[in-house]
Order: C-alpha cells, then sequence, then structure tokens
C-alpha cells in the first residue's frame, strides 16, 4: 500500500490523484489502482500522467463505483498501486506530434515530459475537450506550441505531414481520424487503446484488441499499438 | 505450519488449491509475479481443437461481488498450445489440468489424443462454457449427452479424466453421476451461470453473444450448495469452484465436499490470491488443531 499525495478535482468529473513513492513507469504504461478491499472486483487501469522520483500522479475521471471510490480518498489515505503494467509508447527522434482527446491527454503528458527531455526536432501538442480545459497547462514546459480545440474535432487542427511520429490516445473515433489522416503522409502514428481489464498482465483475454496480426492483450501487448495494425471498425 | 497436502484420486497434491481455467492463462504472466511451485495446481485456460479468436465486443462486466465474462474460449488451439505452453507448463513443479472444450464430440476427443502424450496429469473436460454458440454447455446441461461425451472421451485417454459441470444444469447432481458412470474420474464445479447485463441507455444487451457468465463471490452460496449436493451423489474426488477468495471460503468448499478447490475471480482481486489462500488454509488448521483436511473433508 502507498500514501495519497493528493487528490484535487479539477472538473466536475476528473480528478488528479497523488501517491508517495519510488514508483517506475515508461510513458504510456499503466499501473492496475485499487483503493478497496474486495469490491468492485476489479482493480482500474490507470495510465501514468506523471512521474517523479518520490511520487506518480494518475488523472482519472469518476465514471463509476471504482472511480467514485478513489475520489473520495484524502491526502494520508493508502492506495494499492500494481505494475507499471503494459507496452508503452516508443522512444522516437524527429519532428513529433501529441493528439490527445480529453481524458486521453493522461498518458500523454508524461508523454511530453519524457520526449521533452530528450530534445526532440519538434513536439507539438495538440488537446481537444468535449467542454473544458482539463489540464492544458500541465503541457505547458514540454512543448514547442499546444494547440487547443474545445467542443469540436482537433483532429482538423493536425497536418501529418509536418510530423515523423503521433502519439494518440483519445475517443476511439478521433484516434482513428489521426491514423487514417496520418496513413497518406508519412507520419508513423502509435495509439493508445482503453479496454475493460481484468488481471492487467495478459493472462485473462478480456481486453483483446482487433489488429491486423490477430488479437493482441490491451494489457500487454499494448497499450500502445501501431496505429496501421488496429482495425477500428471492429472495436 | 501445517501441511495441506491432498489425495485427488490417486494423484497427490502439494496443497488444495488450483487455478482455475480462464484466469490463470497458461502461468506464464503469473510465473513473473510469484513461483507457482506454491501452488496446488493451474488448470489451463480451455483449449479447443483450432484456434480460436473469441467472442468480440465487451468481454467483461462488473456486477457487486461478481464479474461476467465473455471471453467464447479464444486460445490458440491445441497444437498452438503444446508448441508454445508445454515445454514452459512441464517445467512447473506443480499439477497442471489441461482444460479441454469443443463443439463436437470428435473434436473434443481428437484434442485429448493429443494431449495424451504430454506429462500432464488431468484432463478437464468443459462441457459447461456459457460463453459459445455450439457444444460447450449444451453437453452439460442433460444428462444423456454428459454421459454420451464422457463415455467417448474416457475412450481416447488414460489421464485422470474430470468433468467440469454447468450450474445452469437443472439437476447437478444427475449430471454428475452421469458422468461418473460414462468413466470419469473427478468431476470439478461449478462453471459460471449464465448471466445477462443491459446499458439502458443505448437500450441495447452489453455483450455481443446476449448472455456471459457470472463468476466470483456473488455465486460462492449457489456453488458451494452444488457442491455439496454433488459430493452426497457421487463417490469420485470434487474440485470445488466459484467465488473462493479466501482460505475460510475453500475450507468451507471442503467441508461441504471437494477435495481441492479452484480459485478464479480472486485473482483478479489480488493477483497472489493463490499463494494467500494457501497460507490461510494452513494458519485455520494450525488453529484448529487439523493434522489432514481428510479430517474436515466431507463433514457436512
Amino acid at each position: 500500500m502507498s500514501k495519497i499525495l493528493f487528490n484535487n478535482q479539477l472538473t466536475k468529473s476528473i480528478y488528479e490523484i497523488g501517491v508517495e513513492g519510488s514508483f517506475e513507469g515508461a510513458m504510456g504504461q499503466f499501473y492496475m489502482v485499487r483503493a478497496w478491499e474486495d469490491y468492485p472486483v476489479l482493480s482500474r487501469p490507470l495510465s501514468i500522467h506523471d512521474l517523479e522520483n518520490d511520487k506518480i500522479v494518475f488523472l482519472y475521471r469518476v465514471c463509476g463505483e471504482g472511480t467514485r471510490i478513489i475520489s473520495n480518498k484524502k491526502p494520508g489515505d493508502e492506495i494499492s498501486l500494481e505494475g507499471p503494467y503494459g507496452n508503452g509508447f516508443p522512444m522516437v527522434k524527429g519532428r513529433i506530434a501529441l493528439v490527445g482527446g480529453g481524458l486521453g491527454t493522461a498518458p500523454l503528458r508524461f508523454a511530453a515530459k519524457t520526449l521533452w527531455n530528450s530534445h526532440p526536432e519538434r513536439l507539438d501538442i495538440y488537446l481537444g475537450y468535449s467542454d473544458e480545459d482539463i489540464n492544458s497547462n500541465r503541457f505547458s514546459s514540454f512543448a514547442d506550441s499546444i494547440r487547443i480545440d474545445i467542443g469540436g474535432f482537433v483532429t482538423e487542427m493536425l497536418n501529418p505531414s509536418d510530423y515523423d511520429v503521433i502519439f494518440t490516445c483519445g475517443p476511439e473515433p478521433m484516434m482513428e481520424a489521426v491514423a487514417r489522416k496520418a496513413k497518406s503522409a508519412k507520419a508513423k502514428v502509435f495509439v493508445s487503446m482503453e479496454k475493460r481489464m481484468a488481471c492487467g498482465i495478459g493472462a485473462c483475454l478480456v481486453c483483446t484488441c482487433s489488429t491486423k496480426n490477430g488479437n493482441r492483450k490491451t494489457c500487454k501487448d499494448g497499450p500502445v499499438f501501431d496505429g496501421e495494425d488496429v482495425f477500428f471498425d471492429e472495436l | 505450519m501445517s501441511c495441506s497436502k491432498v489425495d485427488f484420486g490417486n494423484l497427490s497434491f502439494k496443497n488444495p488449491v488450483v487455478m482455475a481455467s480462464g484466469t490463470y492463462g497458461f502461468g506464464k504472466e503469473y510465473g513473473e509475479i510469484y513461483d507457482a511451485s506454491k501452488l496446488g495446481g493451474i488448470s489451463t485456460k480451455g483449449i479447443t481443437l483450432e484456434e480460436r479468436a473469441g467472442n468480440k465486443g465487451i468481454r467483461i462486466w462488473e456486477t457487486p461481488s461478481g464479474i461476467m465474462n465473455s471471453v467464447g474460449l479464444e486460445n490458440p488451439g491445441v497444437e498452438g498450445f503444446l508448441e508454445n505452453e508445454e515445454n514452459y507448463l512441464s517445467k512447473l513443479d506443480t499439477r497442471i489440468i489441461v482444460n479441454v472444450s469443443g463443439s463436437r464430440i470428435e473434436d473434443y476427443v481428437e484434442t485429448v489424443n493429443r494431449i495424451e502424450k504430454t506429462s500432464f496429469d488431468i484432463v478437464e473436460l468443459n462441457i459447461s462454457c456459457p460463453n459459445v454458440k455450439s457444444g460447450g454447455m449444451a453437453f452439460g446441461t442433460n444428462a444423456d449427452s454428459a454421459y454420451g461425451i464422457v463415455r467417448e472421451i474416457r475412450k481416447s485417454t488414460r489421464k485422470m479424466l474430470m468433468v467440469k459441470l454447468s450450474p445452469n444444469a437443472g439437476d447437478i447432481a444427475e449430471i454428475a453421476s452421469a458422468c461418473v458412470s460414462a468413466g470419469a474420474d473427478a468431476i470439478s464445479l461449478i462453471n459460471t451461470i449464465q448471466a445477462m447485463a443491459v446499458d439502458i441507455y443505448s437500450r441495447k444487451i452489453i455483450f455481443d453473444n446476449t448472455y456471459a457468465g457470472l463468476s466470483g463471490p456473488a455465486v460462492r452460496p449457489i456453488a458451494l450448495r452444488m457442491v455439496h449436493q454433488v459430493a452426497k451423489a457421487v463417490d469420485v474426488p470434487i474440485m470445488g469452484m466459484g467465488g473462493i477468495t479466501n482460505g475460510a471460503d475453500a475450507i468451507s468448499f471442503i467441508m461441504a465436499g471437494a477435495s481441492c478447490v479452484q480459485v478464479g475471480t480472486a485473482n483478479f482481486m489480488d493477483l497472489r490470491a493463490g499463494t494467500r489462500i494457501v497460507d490461510e488454509i494452513e494458519a485455520f488448521m494450525d488453529r484448529e488443531n487439523v493434522k489432514s483436511l481428510s479430517e474436515i473433508r466431507g463433514i457436512l
């Protein structure tokens, strides 16, 4: 068990929780988070939003019983984290765009920080929100430019031919649009998928993602996949 | 510390705790978390003759004190299993149970034939999967069809043949008796209970396959009752399962007549549930001065 440092409400339903400890993890990886004993049965997979020497941060939306319990936890309370799990974003160079939608911006924050520290040729960030800006200020130190869309389609601002690599996470139609737009350009797209998970380690096959290479485990082979490989229409 | 070694037919298990099919894969992933040799055994993910991609759509849904799954037997097929998993599993110092499923009796027979040459100890015949459109549970909810499939498969294997029963049968004790008369060496129960969930806003059923299988603590009292009924009806050893999450749950199944227990959904609540339950069983034995689990098996 680890100690909660802060659990701040950012919007009506979105929270940012910080947990004390020296955690490991790469951009795009996640932890299975549990703030209760037996029920709900399943832990909640949350991607790494930020990682420092002495703490880890997650961004989450209250959308069910589990996240409601997490949101009620106070600084000093304990929480269980298992991980890091999954196959995250690759370390890349060149001109990079990060395209996030809503809570899909969560893993991109840690990706932005990691990439920025590796001095890429260019790092532009595109953030789309349905009704309010959740966290664009968290990206400001780690980007050459940040473009924000509220209520529209963030993908319309993106010109894939400006980039070598694009990382995207958000609603599946948004990621599909990014992958489709990038196909005619030469940009390589990596998508971070979200699926309901149970074990989190690749044993139970409930988080299957349909790809050109057959079924893949979102928790272990993903959550980050090559954007060209995922069959969005079968999701 | 007490020793929770148990006999299961003519096989000895170092303890009665077996990981249930479908929740433990083929052991590799959990092997990175703890040493499987601490377990009594592992029942593999269900194997079919041909590779299967499983069901589309949502595969897991939470309920109060439980989960519903609709994986639909995604598996690499028996050849893929033998090629990629046999070597790893055969090196583990624990009993390996191969869970076998299928749509047609001939497929079950062929799958069992191919497993016959392995070193694995037990074939667990899954005639109770609620998540496939043909075969599966259909074999296990009628005494005559259960008898027929077990009799055919009995001819194909000299391994211990354990039949996994469906709780969706009318009279589970009758099905168990039919399986034993057909040559089953052991019975495991219960598979998941057929269940359903609805998204009231989209006005649609959650699962593409319409129904799914309910497991976890929500089903435990029903599973316990069924294990008790089957233990009264047959003379072969029983592996009881259904929502076992701790040592006390396991002991209650043993008192109801199970020789071993399987742990499934609890692996998702606690990745180390298997070894923890072994420790809790042995702590109970210490506290209650139980020298062997045979002293308390089937006492109810």
